[in-house]
């Protein structure tokens, strides 16, 4: 099974293929690393950037605009913070121009905490996606849809922010996950578009034939199904998430999980149907707490569904704090922990209306 | 010579009737180029207009009236989106009038965020260098970014000087800093050297200074800037000094300001020392232009205005207008 960052590198390679990339770049995307993650090695389009966040979105816009196809990436999104007016502006150019430009790029950047990253290169960059109208916005939680949503990310003709959560990149998908038409034996797979250590000036990869794949932008999927309680999440949190429905199932308590996959536009008839479903709902992401997506679906929640509701809807995200701190009990305090999930979840099943 | 006066002076009667539209009631805001018309008005003539790479791209900031006009761009437009009609073909009411955008022309979205087109022009430049041909002339479109010397302090103007000058991958991109020795109320002498220009020098990329006022210096000093772009497919930085004859904005009152240079006038007297005009025919092709556009504005001010759920469209593209060349 493909890991994350494999996922990734397949897509973009059949993007290049098949989809028309022209331009796979950023801070140490092309050769010899081939991105810091490993996500860009091989890649026929990768391309090294000047260390400037700025003029890698700018230049994505422009190279969108002019009808090439890029894939742009910063490095961690801790260093994003630097462009955002130009976010805003790849998320307005349609809008602005009455929708005589669109603007098709991807822009993907790792994110989130759980790599002992401290203070920055562990930060969130959800809630302030969020705020960028004009984007499509997708976070995936496993290879397969790391794979399917960067497809569909490539082909859409709007501004794509790919968030790729970086703990989750090396961890291999489920046989469920696996993407169509890469080999059987991972260690196949490795040889085959791992580049080696070392010197690498002599090495071209191999690509395995693997099949196109679109998951659709605003469509969430339900990792598990349950009937007494809801719990929607996206990124890394899905992990969390799936393991304290583990364990409360072992109490007997049924949690559903909704694993959003894209943040904007988002599925909101997968929430509302699982709502109505459970009468008890809670929405876990590990960005800062104050101005969060998580707050915005759970207002709409108690806006719309009020009166379906069973227990008072919970949110449960990351301290208001500047950073991350290194210490291992300082991450800990800052993001939720799947202790904390599964107490809240337990508290929410147990409520008496 | 007299084309490019008519296109001048119709650029000024516009701006003036724009003026006097926010003056009247007829918009909200006026941002404009009344002194800068010599230089945009030369640019607007020497584009390669088009669509797409093969073609020049035009990343343009807030005062660029005259180059629309010289491109062919109809005055009623700018005065649509002077009243903010939904009717205006850049932005249906929604920016700012001088906040042009035309996918037709490669004119991408003006923003009111200062330098931002600095950091863009890489992008259209790189994919000017991919679709042009060596030694295929008609295949060498080149990227144009045009932004006003306070700017030039952000970090974007550096973004551009440096990736388009990386080594081995030289951007076609011509760089215009229109110096009008002023940032809203800051005069220009507390905030950077004499000369923008210079700056150049540190990345390799050639540059000139010129005398954004006179239209004949500017007219062959963009001609020569840009055949350089686009034959060698390397940057190249003009920095022209401008007159800023109506202060920044309608925030400063927009009212003549006295002692700068006009460059209008200066191509006026120019055309009568040369015998090419007499006074007389100049006197009544502005008076007629006044009046047509006076007549004009009228019939705009009658045009609908957007309705307020108008703001839900286009917020997403449905459809991949910038691939369907």
């Amino acid at each position: 099974m493909a890991t994350m960052v494999q996922a990734m590198r397949l897509a973009l390679h059949v993007g290049e293929e098949r989809f028309g990339v022209t331009d796979v770049f950023g801070q140490d995307v092309g050769p010899p690393l081939g991105g810091i993650f490993t996500q860009t090695q091989g890649l026929k389009t990768a391309w090294n950037t000047p260390l400037d966040e700025r003029g890698i979105v700018g230049t994505a816009i422009g190279l969108a605009m002019a009808g090439q196809r890029p894939v742009a990436e910063i490095q961690f999104c801790d260093y994003a913070f630097n462009s955002v007016d130009l976010l805003k502006l790849a998320g307005g150019m349609c809008w602005s121009s009455a929708g005589d430009w669109n603007c098709p790029l991807v822009l993907m950047m790792p994110v989130g905490s759980g790599v002992r990253g401290s203070i920055y290169h562990s930060h969130s960059f959800d809630a302030q996606a969020t705020r960028l109208p004009g984007w499509k916005i997708v976070m995936p939680s496993n290879p397969l849809d790391a794979y399917g949503l960067m497809l569909a990310a490539i082909r859409d003709p709007n501004p794509v922010l790919y968030l790729a959560p970086k703990a989750l990149l090396r961890v291999r998908g489920t046989p469920a996950q696996r993407l169509p038409g890469e080999p059987e034996d991972p260690q196949v797979l490795s040889k085959m578009i791992d580049a080696p250590l070392g010197d690498r000036s002599a090495w071209a990869p191999r690509w395995p034939d693997v099949e196109d794949l679109v998951t659709p932008l605003g469509a969430a999927s339900i990792a598990r199904e349950g009937e007494h309680v809801s719990l929607v999440s996206y990124g890394r949190m899905m992990h969390v998430a799936l393991d304290a429905a583990q364990k409360l199932a072992e109490e007997g308590i049924e949690t559903e999980v909704i694993d959003l996959r894209t943040l904007a536009p988002y599925d909101w008839p997968a929430i509302k149907t699982s709502i109505q479903k459970c009468g008890r709902v809670l929405f876990l992401n590990e960005d800062t707490e104050v101005t969060n997506f998580g707050e915005h679906l759970l207002r709409r929640t108690v806006e719309e569904l009020f009166y379906e509701l069973e227990a008072p809807p919970k949110l449960l995200a990351g301290a208001h704090v500047p950073g991350i701190g290194l210490a291992d009990a300082l991450e800990r305090a800052s993001v939720p922990q799947v202790e904390q999930v599964v107490a809240t979840l337990r508290e929410l099943a147990r409520h008496a209306p | 010579m007299l084309r490019l006066y008519d296109r001048m002076l119709l650029a000024r009667c516009l701006e003036e009737r724009l003026i006097q539209m926010h003056k009247q009631g007829d918009g909200f805001f006026w941002v404009g180029g009344p002194g800068e018309e010599a230089l945009n008005t030369s640019l607007g003539m020497l584009v390669r207009k088009g669509q797409g790479p093969a073609y020049d791209y035009l990343h343009l900031h807030y005062r660029a009236t005259a180059t629309l006009l010289a491109m062919g761009a109809d005055p009623m437009d700018a005065m649509r989106q002077m009243k903010n009609t939904a009717t205006d073909p850049y932005s249906r009411g929604r920016n700012f009038c001088n906040h042009y955008s035309k996918r037709a022309w490669n004119v991408l979205p003006v923003s009111s965020t200062i330098e931002v087109q600095f950091s863009m022009a890489p992008g259209t430049a790189l994919a000017n260098k991919r679709a042009g041909i060596a030694g295929h002339a008609a295949s060498q479109g080149i990227t144009i970014v045009q932004g006003g010397d306070a700017g030039t302090a952000e970090g974007d103007f550096a973004t551009c000087l440096i990736w388009s000058s990386l080594p081995n991958r030289e951007l076609p991109c011509l760089m215009i800093v229109t110096n009008n020795h002023w940032g809203i109320s800051t005069p220009a002498a507390h905030m950077h050297s004499e000369q923008i220009a210079a700056r150049a020098d540190a990345f390799g990329i050639r540059s000139a200074v010129i005398d954004g006022n006179d239209v004949e210096t500017c007219y062959a000093e963009l001609a020569r800037a840009m055949e350089y772009v686009r034959s060698t497919r390397r940057p190249f930085l003009l920095e022209a000094h401008v007159s800023r004859l109506y202060g920044h904005t309608s925030a400063s009152g927009a009212n003549r300001v006295a002692g700068e240079v006009d460059c209008l006038a200066l191509l006026e007297s120019r055309l009568e020392e040369l015998g090419l005009m007499a006074r007389e025919k100049m006197v009544e092709l502005r008076a007629s232009y006044t009046h047509e556009l006076r007549e004009a504005a009228k019939l705009v001010r009658e045009e609908p205005q957007p309705s307020g759920d108008d703001i839900y469209r286009e917020i997403f593209a449905e459809r991949d207008l910038v691939h369907e060349v």
